[in-house]
This record gives C-alpha cells, sequence and structure tokens, in this order.
C-alpha cells in the first residue's frame, strides 16, 4: 500500500524540477546535524562492525571469518540460528493469514471498526509489556496461567479425571502392583465368593460425600466385592477388613483379566461394590487400571524447552496480526466493489471470490505484510527475553539474542557478537536492494 | 435445503423469474446463518484477543497471595478482592515513578530531534538542489532496514569514548539516528507532494528558505509530521534493547526497571503486573487518541 501512495508522490514531484539559486550552503545546513547522525551512528558502525568481526574475543588477533564458521559450528549458536529460522518462516505466515482472515471478515459486520482497534491495539505496548502478560498467561499451574486453565478444562471434558489419585492397596494385601500405575489381585477369583478389595492413601478431598462401604453378597454366577478405604476414622480399624463405619470407594474401574486380555469390567457402586459375570470373570484375575489412580492431569508445560518457541511465537502474532490486518484492510479498500459482485452474480461462492479475486489483487500488500513482518522478527529480542524461563533460555535461543549476551553478557565475545550483527544485516540486504531499485526505477520514469 | 429452494420456486414462480439477479433463497439463508456465526466467530476472537490484557488489568487488582493461590478469573465470582494496595505501595514506593519519569526525558526529545532534524532533511532532499542529492537520498532509503543490532557494539565504544555511556542524552541520539532514515524517506515524500507554485508564490513576497520552511513547509507537512512523531514516540517509549544497553543503570527506564524485576518472576507479579499496567498507559492513551496518525505512520513505515 505504501509503495503505491509513494511512487505516485514520487512521481509528481519527479516531473517538476527544483532549482532554488545559491542552495548549496543552505542545503548544507539543513542536512548536516541529519548526516552527522546517521554517519556516527549508522554508517560508521556497520563499517565498524565488518571489521570487528574479523578479529578475536579481545579485538587484536586477525581470526578471518573463523566468527562466521563459530556461528555455524556452536552448538548454542545453530539452537539461536535454528529458532530464527522457524520465528521468520512460522511468525510472518500466520500473522498475515490471519491479519487476511480479519480484514476480509470484518468488512461484513458493523462493528469492524471496534474489531479491528482490539486487535490492533496490542501494537502500542511494548514487547515487554506483552512479555509479562504472556508470562501470566502460559504461568503453568491451571490455577493461575488461563492457557492451561483453559486446556486442563477442555481435557477434563474428554476424558474423565481419576477418581481417587495416589489411592493404593497396603503392601502384601489382595491386591499387588501390576505394573503402569494399575493393582492386580494375586490370585484368581471365583464367581459365589465375594472379593475384598481394600485400599488406602486416598485423598480427604477425593472422599467428600463418599457412603460407608457394603460387604458385597454372594451371588452364584458372579464375581462379586467390594472397593473401599480400610481405614477406621477415629482409629480401631482391622487391616483387610471392612469395618463399620469404613468409607466405600466409588466409581472405580474393575475389570478381570485372562491372559492379559480384559474379559469383563464393572464400576464400583456409591455402596463400593461391584459385580461381573460369572462366566467370563471366574478364574481370571481382577485389575484396577491405572486410570483409578492417575495424578490429576496438569495441563501443558508451555515455557517447557520443547514448546517456548512457539509459545513465544503465540504472543508475537498477538502482538503484530492487527498490523498486518490494518495493511491488508487498507489494501482491501482499494478492491473494486464491482469484480466481487459480477463475480458473486456469475455465480462464483465467497470461497472462490476470496481465493480467485480478492487474494490476487492484493497479493502486492501481502507481500510487503510479509516482508516487513519477516524483517521485524529476525530483530526479535525483547519477547525471548522476557518470556522464556531461566530454564528454557537456552531453548528459545535466537540470533538477536545470542547478539546480546554475545556482546554484553558474562562471557563476552565482540568478535562473535559482531559477526551475528553483520550476519543479520546481510539478510536484510535484499529488502534494501528491492528499495533502492524501486526507488531509481521510479525516478527514470 | 433443496427442499426449501424446490417449494420456493414453485410458490413463486414470477418472483424468481422477474428479479433474474437475486440469488436463491437457499443461496441467502446461509448468508443469514453464516452471518450468525460468522459474528459469533468474531466476538469470540475479540475476546481471545482481549483476554491476555484484561488478565494483567486484573491481575494487578488483586492482593499477592491471591495472584499466587489462584487466577485473575476469579475476579468475576468475587469481585470483592479487587483492590488498589499494589498501584498504592508501587507508587508510593517511588522506584517506578522515577523510571516512567526517565523514560518521559528520554522519549521527549527523541521524538522532537527526529521530527526537527528529519523536516530539515526532508526539505532539503524535496526542494533544495545540490550535487548528489539523489544518491545521498538514496543512502538513506538504504538504511531504512538496517538493523539496530548492527549498532550496539560499535556504538557502545563510541559513547564510552566521549562519556556517552550510560547517560540519558546518549540513548537519546541512538534513537534519533535510528529514527532518521525513515523520518526523512517519510517527510521527503511528503513535501516533495507540496504545489511548487505556493512555494515560488512565498519566495516571490520575499520570504527566505528558513521562512519558507518553518511558515509553509511545516504547516503544510503537519499530517505526516504527526505521523511521524506518533510512531517514534511508541518506538522510542516502548524500547528496552538500547535502553538496556545504553541507558544510565541508576536510573533507568520504565521497561528496564521491570526488566529487572522480571528476573524473579513468580513472586514478584503484584509488582509486575501493575508495573507493566502503568508502562502501557501512556502509549494506549497516545494510541487511542491518534489511531488514525498511528495507522498511517505504520502503514508508510512498512518497509522499515
Amino acid at each position: 500500500m505504501s509503495a503505491v501512495q509513494v511512487s505516485e508522490v514520487r512521481r509528481r514531484g519527479g516531473r517538476v524540477r527544483r532549482r532554488v539559486p545559491g542552495s548549496r550552503r543552505l542545503a548544507a545546513g539543513f542536512l548536516l546535524p541529519a548526516l552527522l547522525l546517521l554517519g556516527a551512528l549508522v554508517v560508521y558502525p556497520i563499517a565498524f562492525s565488518v571489521r570487528r568481526s574479523l578479529f578475536d574475543a579481545a579485538g587484536t588477533g586477525f581470526v578471518g571469518l573463523d566468527n562466521y564458521g563459530a556461528m555455524f559450528s556452536d552448538d548454542g549458536i545453530r539452537t539461536a540460528l535454528r529458532n530464527t529460522v522457524v520465528w521468520v518462516v512460522v511468525a510472518p505466515a500466520v500473522s498475515t493469514v490471519l491479519g487476511l482472515v480479519f480484514a476480509v471478515l470484518t468488512e461484513r459486520i458493523r462493528w469492524g471498526t471496534a474489531f479491528k482497534l482490539i486487535v490492533f491495539m496490542p501494537m502500542a505496548i511494548s514487547m515487554l509489556a506483552a512479555g509479562i502478560i504472556f508470562r501470566l498467561v502460559y504461568d503453568q499451574d491451571p490455577q493461575r496461567g488461563v492457557a492451561d486453565a483453559v486446556w486442563v478444562a477442555v481435557h477434563d471434558t474428554f476424558a474423565d479425571p481419576a477418581p481417587f489419585p495416589g489411592a493404593r492397596p497396603r503392601p502384601r494385601a489382595a491386591l499387588a502392583p501390576s505394573g503402569g500405575g494399575a493393582f492386580s489381585t494375586r490370585a484368581a477369583v471365583r464367581a459365589g465368593s465375594p472379593v475384598e478389595l481394600p485400599l488406602i492413601a486416598v485423598r480427604p478431598d477425593d472422599l467428600r460425600g463418599a457412603r460407608p462401604a457394603a460387604e458385597a453378597a454372594a451371588r452364584p454366577g458372579a464375581v462379586t466385592g467390594t472397593v473401599w478405604l480400610d481405614f477406621t476414622r477415629g482409629g480401631g480399624g482391622r487391616p483387610d477388613v471392612l469395618d463399620r463405619g469404613e468409607k466405600a470407594l466409588a466409581g472405580l474401574r474393575v475389570e478381570a483379566v485372562r491372559g492379559g486380555r480384559v474379559v469383563a469390567s464393572a464400576t464400583t457402586a456409591a455402596d463400593g461394590t461391584f459385580a461381573l459375570p460369572g462366566d467370563r470373570a471366574a478364574g481370571a484375575r481382577l485389575r484396577l487400571p491405572a486410570a483409578d489412580f492417575a495424578e490429576a492431569y496438569r495441563g501443558v508445560d508451555w515455557l517447557g524447552p520443547a514448546l517456548v518457541t512457539p509459545a513465544i511465537i503465540g504472543s508475537y502474532v498477538w502482538m503484530w496480526a492487527g498490523f498486518a490486518m490494518v495493511l491488508i484492510a487498507a489494501g482491501l479498500a482499494g478492491v473494486p466493489r464491482e469484480l466481487l459482485e459480477a463475480a458473486r452474480v456469475d455465480g462464483a461462492g465467497e470461497w472462490q471470490v476470496f481465493r480467485r479475486i480478492t487474494v490476487p489483487l492484493l497479493a502486492p500488500v501481502l507481500v510487503v505484510v510479509l516482508v516487513t513482518l519477516m524483517i521485524n522478527v529476525l530483530k526479535i529480542f525483547d519477547l525471548v527475553y522476557v518470556i522464556a524461563p531461566g530454564s528454557s533460555l537456552r531453548s528459545a535461543n535466537v540470533l538477536a539474542l545470542q547478539l546480546f549476551r554475545s556482546s554484553f553478557g558474562t562471557d563476552v565475545d565482540q568478535g562473535l557478537g559482531s559477526a551475528i550483527a553483520v550476519f543479520l544485516l546481510l539478510l536484510v540486504l535484499p529488502v534494501m536492494y528491492v528499495n533502492l531499485r524501486r526507488i531509481r526505477k521510479e525516478r527514470r520514469r | 435445503m433443496t427442499t426449501v429452494e424446490h417449494t420456493a420456486a414453485a410458490g413463486r414462480p414470477r418472483a424468481a423469474g422477474a428479479g433474474g439477479a437475486r440469488r436463491p433463497l437457499t443461496a441467502r439463508i446461509a448468508a443469514r446463518a453464516g452471518g450468525g456465526a460468522l459474528r459469533i466467530f468474531l466476538v469470540l476472537v475479540a475476546l481471545f484477543w482481549l483476554m491476555p490484557s484484561v488478565g494483567l488489568l486484573l491481575s494487578s487488582l488483586r492482593g499477592p497471595q491471591r495472584i499466587a493461590s489462584s487466577g485473575w478469573w476469579q475476579v468475576f465470582t468475587e469481585p470483592a478482592q479487587l483492590t488498589w494496595d499494589n498501584y498504592a505501595r508501587l507508587l508510593s514506593d517511588g522506584k517506578v515513578t522515577g523510571s516512567l519519569l526517565t523514560t518521559a526525558e528520554i522519549t521527549v526529545p527523541a521524538t522532537l530531534l527526529v521530527v526537527a532534524l528529519g523536516s530539515l532533511a526532508g526539505y532539503a532532499f524535496a526542494w533544495l538542489d545540490f550535487p548528489g542529492r539523489d544518491g545521498l537520498f538514496l543512502v538513506v532509503v538504504g538504511l531504512l532496514v538496517v538493523p539496530v543490532q548492527v549498532a550496539l557494539i560499535p556504538v557502545a565504544g563510541l559513547f564510552g569514548a566521549v562519556g556517552l555511556f550510560e547517560t540519558t542524552a546518549g540513548v537519546i541520539l541512538f534513537h534519533t539516528a535510528f529514527g532518521l532514515p525513515f523520518a526523512v524517506f517519510l517527510l521527503r515524500n511528503f513535501f516533495a507532494e507540496i504545489p511548487r507554485e505556493l512555494l515560488e508564490a512565498a519566495r516571490l513576497d520575499g520570504a527566505g528558505e528558513l521562512r519558507l520552511f518553518t511558515r509553509v513547509v511545516l504547516p503544510l507537512g503537519g499530517p505526516a509530521i504527526a505521523s511521524l512523531g506518533i510512531f517514534q514516540f511508541l518506538w522510542v517509549w516502548n524500547d528496552m534493547l538500547i535502553a538496556l544497553i545504553f541507558a544510565d543503570s541508576g536510573r533507568p527506564p520504565i521497561t528496564v526497571a521491570l526488566q529487572q524485576e522480571v528476573r524473579q518472576f513468580g513472586n514478584n507479579i503484584d509488582v509486575l503486573a501493575p508495573g507493566a499496567f502503568l508502562s502501557m498507559v501512556v502509549p494506549l492513551i497516545v494510541f487511542f487518541a491518534f489511531q488514525r496518525q498511528f495507522v498511517s505512520g505504520v502503514m508508510a513505515g512498512a518497509v522499515k
């Protein structure tokens, strides 16, 4: 968009020949302060960095391209390089796609401006503030971090949480651990003789509202039994015996396993009893599966080494999708409505109109947005520095952060830092070239 | 769906024939239903986008114990827990207010300097004739995309040599220098659009170049200067990297002060959350008050 406006301006400016007599000294006066600053703080540093990158940490020994070699051989910096590639590929693309979708969709609602304001607003705040915001969002404790609170809620809707996490039998009881957190009876069960399955170490919270356990009735043709908490409040209970007042463990899954296969299963009732069909369960062993006792789902460790980079990219998208949206919306305003209407009248569906007309017409804007975001992402520093906890900082490392640490951190190697800086500069050179060519071409016209 | 279409077509054959351009009823029903789904989707997206900031705001209004033990959404069921205590403590402590002041001391001069030097240079590039003008302008445009990272080490050395390292003045100069390419680029293009006749007329009236610049060019360049100013203001206010390296560590701006707190994240959210929110107040006011200028600045800066 800006490119279009700029070229318009430039053509008009270029046509007029301006000549003010005796303006050289004046021009020098007007330009000097700006050029001095640019020369001292932008141009000279580029030359300095290029030269410095060829010297060692002390700055005295010439090492040629060794610092650049170190960039690709040092493990820590290779991680930074790889993460930067992930950033440059993923973050601009996701932001642009979201921006495009939002820009197109908001055209159809009356409160489009309000929507745009909400999505655009994060651009006004600092990456530091955004970082603090997302440290809160990604807090691993589902009690505090909203991301994990939602994640755990969704998870628990689809997978029931275990009824009695942490519960287990006494050592040397009828039940023994059978691997993976499950417990199985030591002996095979028979129909007609109730099985007693006492457990201990149930959390008081999980026992709220539990009823007293009942002896299971012996039924011919059925394997019956009771699962209960073998602990009498106030003392006096006997181990492995169902004493009066001991609580039932309801809602537990009981499986009959024969030869490694589950042949029957039941769930304990409110009084802790269960019944399995005797024809199938008799002769099998009973098993209380691990799912009965699994610790509550604790959510995802967003800022752990595995997910920290995608998580931080998420926060970047939150900040910059609005930028893409605003630019694309401006481009969209320039798309001729008649073209879209004509296609619709010709029977094109909304998706086809979007895919075949809107997107191709917007292509130049999309490219500008993508390239701008890529340049921006190359320099990403604050978000990573603020959001990644110390333990995942290595896994979250990016080039700009590594540059900062090599240049001003504890183990300083300014030769290496300069090499990374020059490398970043090299990566944006193609964009610089395109900018310059565009301007020269416009001038010649 | 097809049944609806058939009955509708059978019931009103003339209408269907007359309104040839009208879309079939199914399409309209689908559009209506789709419109509802679209609205719900966008409402959800908007809520999703707001949630992180709302979380910060509500967290900043809860006591330290509450923050440590439960999420900010508890506020909705127990609004009584909201308190200004964190803010009161933070503001009376003086550290945060001091840092905000330092941030302002950096941001305001850095913005004014960029506008002043940028418009002087922009005017020279647009309306003064001197040898090497086009080449020089190309160099400035080339500098648009230079990452600040390239300058960190050399400028640290340079500032160290002249006594500007870890001073507010140094930070201001750094921000001004890196704001200039965009400023010159934007203002030169805008000034070049001013009708030549206007300048000629002023010259005929005997106005000198300096007078022309202050009385004609600057007022006409208002919109572009406003965009540039807003853009630069937010950029400098929100900067952390340059301040981290070049600012006076005894009097750090707000971003650096908060960053030092972040290092011990976990037990100091009652400081971080209100601090972060205070640091956002000024940018948000500027953003909402000058949305239009900000947007046009952002659009012009899309190559930066």
